[in-house]
């Protein structure tokens, strides 16, 4: 397509033919540009945040246990554990004491947790990144936290976690069982749920049946629904990808009724005068492929481009406002790119393609006529 | 040579405003002449000229171009032929807006895969020899009439035609300018190229240059 | 002159095909670089036993998109709007709603 005279002959002349109008194709492509970017930000900056949930929430405990009671989590006692533990299958159980913490200094929600083993001891607390840049607080400092009967209780910052971890970590604060006990009042004997670690994946199933037989007011969350769930974050069918989906469609609608509608009268000469002097029908029809092509490849290729370094070298910045949303707390992280060349060539038949099927067509009727009855008409 | 047996072309054949444009021509174009077809507007002329050049297809009818039947030929050759062995000037020069005349002229030898630097060279030379080489540069919508007519025969030259067809050539030209663009076809004549004008105007059908007059009328020659 | 506007057209194309394919690269050189950030973060969520990214931390269900029970508010519809955008961000977990996506 490169190699002959004949090809380039016609893209020069396609250049020259789209430059008389440079001002209206510039603009289109502007716009075309602005909407493969967008698109292609989205697709980047999902794909990202998809390939690491199923990686990184793949060491997720294999089975969540809850209890609801009126519609409401509530405290599971430590006997559910014991049944649970029986169960063929059922490796460990092991308590989690996790909680949220809403703070009206800074008008945010942290996560409370209760590690393990906590190495620090009481007094002490490990807090996120996000939260360290929210309180603008340092490894040694004190911050305090308030008890549901208003005592506050303080602590001493022991660490601040790696903000490379912020994805997962930025609202997290890792305080001792006692302390977490103590601050929010909970019962001895009690805790938030139960992670229960299982040897053979095959099991699953069996054994969260036979946990809702046993414990009939609890609710098993399997691993395999927590990486579901962020398969399907930033999927097309949420309500703001549609809106914005639907509005790129919407405008390449536009775009398109404009070519498709027919060809101008004076572009109908064009294509007669050329066809009277010697032209094929494959070479108008070539001509307006590199008229499709030029266009919506330089789009493409420019959107593609700015979308990476956007989404990848400014971790997405135009994003922001939009998933931020109304938290005060955000993470800030720096996206792992992935790629996905899958997606990327999606995106060029979805875009590339139908624009240039869209200039080609209308001028094929005009292309085949003889070049005098285009003339006359 | 050039040979049309019984060509008829119908315009919106089946409706109500069918119109019959050609009725039966039988006619033989010599080569290496200059062949007027004299007529008043909306006598056939251009119907006549378009078949002839491989524009478009006679309703009925066979055309014979050095003895190869033309009419049944596929599109994709009939254009071979057509950008091979004719260079058309239209009436109203049919030159594009908004790209340079040289553009103008060489664009007629851009599907023939030839590098561009050569279609340059001679379109520049052909330019030349008919005086405008320094408006190659211009866009066509600055031309005067004289110089867009100009423009519209090198471009009808730009692949070395063996025939050269004209429309009304000097249908939107004064006098002068009439009898510059003849003394331009006799040269070409003398080129040894095969010419052939649609004209009613006297300057042309009476010029010394014109081998034979067929007169057309209603379709029909007469 | 030669093909001047071709050229410089397809000499553009050229460098924005190969500045795309150099981001791609980019991404591949990256993802083995930073395998160990993403190694460290895996170990981070089987000793705390975290169930969910930090994406949005405005309300429960969405801190923690995959515990999302049946009566959080953001199972009423797959478009709510109760904590825009993070509500419209994110669906319903699939195994709450039966429907596979």
């Amino acid at each position: 397509m490169f190699t002959g005279h004949r090809e380039r002959n016609i893209l020069e002349f396609t250049l020259s033919s789209l430059l008389r109008r440079r001002g209206k194709h510039l603009a289109l492509v502007v716009i075309y540009t602005a909407l493969v970017f967008l698109l292609a930000s989205v697709m980047f900056f999902a794909g990202s945040i998809r390939e690491e949930a199923s990686i990184v929430l793949r060491s997720s405990p294999e089975i969540i246990l809850q209890k609801m009671i009126a519609g409401r989590q509530d405290l599971v006692p430590m006997r559910y554990a014991e049944v649970a533990e029986k169960i063929r299958g059922v490796q460990r159980v092991s308590p989690r004491l996790w909680g949220y913490y809403y703070s009206p200094a800074t008008k945010s929600n942290y996560t409370l947790m209760v590690p393990d083993n906590f190495s620090y001891g009481d007094g002490h607390i490990v807090i996120g990144n996000g939260i360290a840049r929210v309180m603008s607080a340092a490894k040694g400092d004190r911050i305090s936290l308030l008890s549901p009967e208003g005592d506050p209780l303080t602590f001493i910052i022991a660490e601040v976690m790696d903000s490379r971890s912020e994805l997962i970590s930025s609202d997290l604060m890792l305080v001792s069982e006692g302390d977490f006990r103590e601050l929010f009042d909970m019962p001895e004997g009690y805790v938030t749920d139960l992670a229960l670690s299982v040897k053979n994946e095959k099991e699953l199933s069996t054994i969260a049946r036979k946990l809702s037989e046993l414990l009939p007011g609890t609710r098993p969350v399997l691993r395999d629904e927590i990486l579901r769930t962020y398969d399907a974050v930033f999927n097309w069918r949420a309500g703001l990808m549609i809106t914005l989906l639907g509005a790129s469609v919407f405008a390449f609608a536009i775009f398109a009724w404009d070519r498709a509608s027919g060809l101008s009268a004076e572009e109908r000469r064009e294509i007669g005068i050329l066809k009277a002097v010697g032209w094929e029908t494959s070479d108008i029809i070539l001509m307006k492929f590199w008229e499709g092509a030029v266009i919506s490849l330089s789009s493409f290729l420019m959107g593609m481009v700015f979308a990476y370094l956007h989404v990848y070298f400014t971790s997405g910045a135009l994003f922001w406002p939009v998933l931020k949303g109304w938290s005060v707390l955000y993470p800030e992280f720096r996206l792992l790119p992935h790629v996905d060349l899958y997606s990327i060539f999606t995106l060029f038949f979805l875009t590339v393609v139908p624009y240039t099927l869209i200039t080609i067509i209308p001028s094929w009727r005009t292309a085949t006529m003889d070049p005098d009855e285009v003339m006359r008409a | 040579m050039i040979e049309l047996k019984d060509v008829t072309k119908v315009f919106n054949s089946g409706r109500p405003n069918e119109f019959a444009a050609l009725r039966g021509i039988t006619m033989s174009i010599e080569p290496l002449k200059v062949t007027a077809i004299e007529g008043p507007s909306g006598s056939g002329k251009t119907s006549l000229l378009s078949i002839v050049g491989c524009m478009s297809r006679p309703t009925s009818g066979r055309v014979w171009l050095d003895g190869r039947e033309i009419t049944s030929l596929p599109e994709r050759f009939l254009t071979g032929i057509r950008r091979k062995t004719f260079g058309f000037v239209f009436q109203q020069f049919h030159l594009i807006k908004g790209i340079t005349a040289i553009e103008n002229v060489m664009l007629a030898s851009y599907p023939t895969g030839e590098s561009r630097p050569g279609i340059r060279k001679r379109a520049l030379d052909i330019l030349g020899m008919l005086g405008i080489r320094e408006k190659a540069e211009s866009k066509s919508q600055w031309l005067s009439g004289g110089e867009a007519q100009r423009v519209a025969i090198a471009r009808a030259l730009v692949n070395d035609p063996e025939i050269l067809i004209a429309d009304e050539p000097t249908a939107h030209l004064d006098t002068r300018l009439s009898e510059e663009f003849m003394q331009i076809f006799m040269r070409l004549k003398e080129d040894g190229r095969t010419i052939i004008i649609s004209s009613h105007d006297p300057i042309v059908v009476n010029s010394g240059i014109v081998d034979s007059v067929r007169i057309i009328r209603d379709g029909v020659l007469a | 002159m030669r093909h001047k506007k071709a050229e410089v057209f397809l000499i553009a194309t050229a460098v924005m095909a190969t500045l795309l394919c150099l981001c791609l690269l980019h991404g591949r050189v990256q993802e083995n670089l930073r395998a160990d950030e993403l190694a460290k973060r895996s170990r981070m969520v089987e000793e705390l036993m975290l169930t969910d990214l930090a994406l949005f931390m405005e309300a429960r269900y969405t801190r923690h998109l995959s515990l999302a029970d049946r009566h959080s508010a953001f199972q009423d519809h797959p478009m709510s709007l109760e904590h825009f955008p993070a509500g419209s961000l994110a669906g319903p977990p699939p195994h709450l709603t039966g429907v596979e996506r």
